[in-house]
């Protein structure tokens, strides 16, 4: 059998996602066995492992990252779906699908501190009611932020993960046959919400079950909304993580990679945990839909345009608040808006800003094309679902903090020290899983027919690829080029870590600053990456428009 | 151009490091020539940034060496890294040549074999540091031999909003009955964050009687719980006072900044008597801002500069930490609108002209003269911030 090009790239794909993780998880175990590369000392296991369970309140940790996750995860599912039921296919809707593109692309920290600055005590919110209706003159002392119960951390999870989802279900429409469904339940008399709920949604979720997974494992070891806005005493285990890899105390390295293992089982329990729950949930939608009833949908047409008109709103608030700091002097509670206005911050930042920038955006173009090809490839040589589930699957689920240190010796060992070619690689790590995330299932989903058709027509594979394939995926692609930039651009600890802080890009040097808490150059610089991820999804959204605009039967939904 | 300029560094094969030898300084002159520093710092303060990238434009003119700043947002980030290298078998070319560094990362690369030197006291303006009246030559107890190079003074100050809190707490005990009266208005940096244990280790020392058993690592169990005794006494009376009832503490020091801006608390701890200054001009805090010592004095040290053994231009590296020595730049480090960091020179061996700049100085609305400073207390050996961090943990960081 010779190996055809598509062949070539799933292998390849398979080398590059898989090898980086399996050095990596190689060296999570290695560390939680006790061996920490590069260091001298060695500890047994048994006492890494009796540190880490004796960990003052790690029991805590645990599950806070067991229930927030779950939490953030379930509410970010059914409000996409409520959205969705409620408003898709009406005319708002469409104007609406343009605001979820920058709600993906603020990035985590700039999010999370948009959230913590208007409901803190001391925040918008608090502003805009005191002293008048308060009768604060100074921030009441409320534990909202870093509350026990983690809250504002699974608002800070459900802000962003809200939109991920609800792009992956609008990508997902036409494939789930949405129209034609819809138009068979309002001829049985069903509602749009109801009908919608009982009839588009199963096929829906089943196009979106691996997305929702990876948030839910996302949710359970996310770092930046954690540090923001999550509790403290103790924190998420995620937080725990990465306090013991970064311990001045080298040997507390082996409780990360054990505390890794702990974080990764974490995962998988509560993945089989949600399993259950599909199914049980399955249950309950056959049952309504056998029971034949109609009506009583307005709430849900109600809840769906307040839910989305409350999520549009909070972008605005939140881009306006980053901009407002990056130019306010003074700004003292209560005042609501500030007292002085400088350019200061943009004065002195904006050479830095601009050149971090174009190193930013060359660096994600460079990786999104070498990711878009090898996925697409790879999607061309049709894996099994086991593969793709699992190529997508493991660089998202092994939490990042540990198994980057091991896949970073691994690059130093292969010659890989510093600079644009190992940052690019490890980058490709988490840009091509989400690529094939968003591609699989429209790819998969294509009609078996136009291969057939175009093969009796004596098209090459190659041409049926380039003139067929392609084409009718445009949006898809469009989406996934958008998604895997912002992605990219958001990259933080594999950038340090396989740049050697060489190479630093708008969120390296974010994170750098948002180390000092100044929230003026917080700002300057959220807004720089919201604006940067911003570009490619407005492209993304126009692109199908302009080449279709003699075809519009090519644009769904 | 930044990026074509890394694309060619990654391609370029690394630069060829002679064995530097600082004690023939000429040679390590002309060696690091031409070489590139990469300078990892913590990258959190506007005013530090700006610094460095004077010190580069200085370097630059005068020894041609060029000065990039990597900008970190924990200084344990390098430590990895070297670590990481070390692992991968790369003993030279590192990625790394110079790190801001001092206290527990520093003990961990010298116990670990990660350093460069000894070269500090070859450096040639070693000979203007005052290595007898400023603890220099050890860090956190333990001694640098010339395994780092000091560049910047620090001393525990508290930092206070004077419309709020006119009187400055003179002491533990006076800090506990304001805060009993005043609920909710302080806090201090979550250990194991490096301010916030300096919080508990200054209340240690001012609570204790016997300060000169800190100076050593605690002989036994027993003589640990005795000596901490009255600090945990002291934290339990304490705490239900606190910001959020002690619920919560904020991350780092410049959040601490961000709740006195808000208003949120009254008083802060601050390792930098020059830092409120700094930060009332860079619109940090509000103007009213003062700061204040205990009567007993407060904990003191000092922040270095060390050369990881792997660094790829450790002659450049020198240079930089030779620079930062030099009365030129100890001067501007030291000027509240710039930095405000106290010199490590011993102003009776500089030449008159340099000595006359640093009396001309003035030190800004909030910052104390070095007489009020007084003298710096010393660090406690590091044995005892490792237990009181993990016993803070276990009592009020686990939660119920």
């Amino acid at each position: 059998m010779t190996l055809s090009p598509s062949r070539l790239l799933l292998w390849l794909t398979v080398l590059l996602l898989g090898g980086p993780v399996l050095a990596g998880l190689i060296g999570v175990v290695a560390g939680a066995m006790g061996h920490v590369p590069g260091l001298q000392s060695v500890k047994p296991a048994s006492e890494v492992w009796g540190a880490v369970w004796n960990w003052p309140g790690i029991g805590r940790s645990v599950a806070i990252s067991f229930w927030t996750g779950l939490l953030a995860a379930l509410i970010s599912l059914v409000s996409a779906t409520v959205i969705m039921a409620g408003w898709s296919g009406t005319r708002s809707f469409a104007r609406f699908r343009l605001w979820l593109a920058p709600f993906l692309a603020v990035p985590h920290a700039a999010a999370a501190f948009g959230i913590a600055f208007l409901i803190a005590p001391s925040g918008w919110i608090a502003r805009a009611l005191s002293p008048w209706l308060t009768g604060w003159d100074r921030p009441p002392d409320l534990l909202i932020l870093g509350d026990p119960l983690g809250l504002a951390m699974v608002l800070g999870l459900v802000v962003k993960e809200l939109p991920f989802l609800l792009l992956m279900m609008i990508a997902a429409l036409p494939q789930a046959k949405a129209a034609p469904s819809m138009a068979a339940v309002s001829a049985l008399g069903y509602g749009r919400a109801r009908g919608w709920l009982l009839a588009v949604f199963p096929a829906v979720y089943r196009q979106i079950r691996l997305p929702v997974y990876v948030v839910l494992a996302y949710s359970m070891s996310a770092v930046d909304a954690a540090l923001i806005l999550g509790p403290t005493t103790p924190p998420p285990l995620a937080i725990v993580i990465l306090r013991w890899a970064a311990d001045p105390d080298l040997s507390l390295r082996a409780l990360a990679s054990a505390g890794a293992l702990v974080q990764l089982g974490l995962v998988l329990v509560a993945l089989l945990l949600w399993r259950l729950a599909e199914i049980a949930a399955a249950q309950l939608g056959r049952s309504l839909a056998e029971s034949g009833q109609r009506g009583g949908e307005r709430g849900v047409e109600i809840a769906g345009a307040m839910l989305a008109a409350a999520a549009g709103k909070f972008l605005m608030v939140g881009l306006a608040i980053l901009a407002l700091w990056s130019v306010a002097g003074a700004w003292s509670f209560p005042a609501f808006f500030p007292e002085t206005l400088t350019d200061r911050i943009w004065a002195s930042h904006g050479v830095a800003l601009l050149e971090t920038s174009t190193t930013t955006l060359l660096l994600a173009l460079a990786v999104v094309a070498l990711a878009l090809a090898l996925a697409l490839g790879s999607l061309e040589a049709k894996p099994s679902r086991r593969l793709l589930t699992a190529l997508i699957y493991l660089p998202l689920i092994v939490p990042q903090v540990t198994f980057l240190p091991g896949l970073q010796a691994a690059f130093l060992k292969l010659g890989l020290g510093s600079g644009a070619l190992p940052v690019g690689l490890m980058h490709l790590v988490f840009v091509l899983p989400y690529l094939l995330l968003v591609l699989a299932d429209p790819f998969n989903a294509l009609d078996l027919r136009y291969r057939t058709v175009a093969s009796g027509l004596g098209l090459s594979p190659a041409r049926q690829f380039l003139r067929l394939r392609l084409p009718l995926l445009l949006t898809p692609i469009a989406g996934a080029v958008a998604v895997g930039m912002a992605v990219s651009i958001g990259q933080y600890l594999p950038t340090l870590l396989a740049g050697g802080g060489r190479l630093p890009t708008l969120t390296t040097e974010a994170l750098a600053l948002a180390a000092g808490g100044d929230r003026r150059v917080i700002g300057a610089y959220g807004l720089a990456q919201a604006m940067a991820a911003l570009a490619p999804f407005a492209l993304a959204l126009a692109l199908p428009r302009i080449v279709w605009r003699n075809r519009r039967g090519m644009l769904h939904g | 151009m930044r990026l074509a300029y890394t694309l060619a560094a990654a391609l370029a094969a690394p630069q060829a490091s002679l064995a530097a030898n600082p004690v023939d300084w000429p040679s390590v002159l002309s060696e690091a020539r031409g070489q590139t520093v990469y300078w990892n710092a913590w990258g959190g303060s506007e005013a530090t940034n700006a610094f460095i990238g004077w010190v580069g434009d200085r370097v630059e003119a005068d020894y041609g060496v060029s000065l990039v700043h990597v900008k970190l947002s924990d200084t344990a980030d390098a430590v990895s890294r070297v670590l990481a290298e070390r692992a991968a078998g790369i003993d030279e070319g590192g990625a790394i040549d110079l790190i801001w560094i001092n206290g527990a990362n520093f003990a961990a690369m010298k116990s670990e074999g990660l350093l460069f030197g000894p070269f500090a006291e070859s450096l040639p303006n070693w000979a203007f540091v005052d290595g007898e009246g400023k603890t220099l030559t050890t860090d956190f107890t333990v001694p640098t031999e010339g395994y780092e190079s000091p560049w910047a003074m620090a001393q525990v100050v508290f930092m206070r909003e004077t419309a709020d809190l006119p009187d400055a707490p003179r002491s533990a005990a006076e800090i506990l009955d304001w805060a009993a009266a005043h609920p909710g208005r302080f806090t201090y940096p979550q250990p194991p964050d490096f301010l916030g244990t300096t919080f508990l280790k200054q209340m240690l020392v001012d609570l204790t009687d016997d300060p000169a058993a800190l100076s050593a690592a605690p002989e036994s169990d027993a003589a640990y719980e005795a000596v901490t005794a009255s600090l945990w006494v002291y934290l339990d009376a304490l705490t239900p006072h606190l910001w959020r009832s002690g619920r919560a503490y904020p991350a780092t020091g410049p959040a601490q900044l961000q709740l006195i801006y808000d208003n949120e608390i009254d008083l802060a701890i601050s390792f930098s008597p020059g830092e409120a200054t700094a930060a009332i001009a860079n619109g940090l805090l509000p103007e009213t801002v003062r700061t204040s010592v205990l009567d007993k004095g407060t904990i003191g040290n000092a922040s270095f500069v060390a050369i990881p053994y792997n660094a790829n231009a450790p002659a450049g590296a020198m240079v930089v930490a030779d620079f930062l020595l030099s009365p030129e730049a100890q001067l501007r480090a030291q000027d509240p609108a710039i930095l405000g960091y106290g010199t490590v020179l011993d102003m009776a061996k500089l030449p008159a002209a340099d000595r006359a700049a640093f009396d001309a100085l003035d030190l800004g609305i909030a910052t104390l003269s070095p007489a009020e400073l007084g003298a710096a207390q010393p660090e406690p050996h590091p044995d005892w911030m490792t237990r009181i961090a993990a016993d803070w943990q276990r009592r009020y960081g686990a939660g119920l």
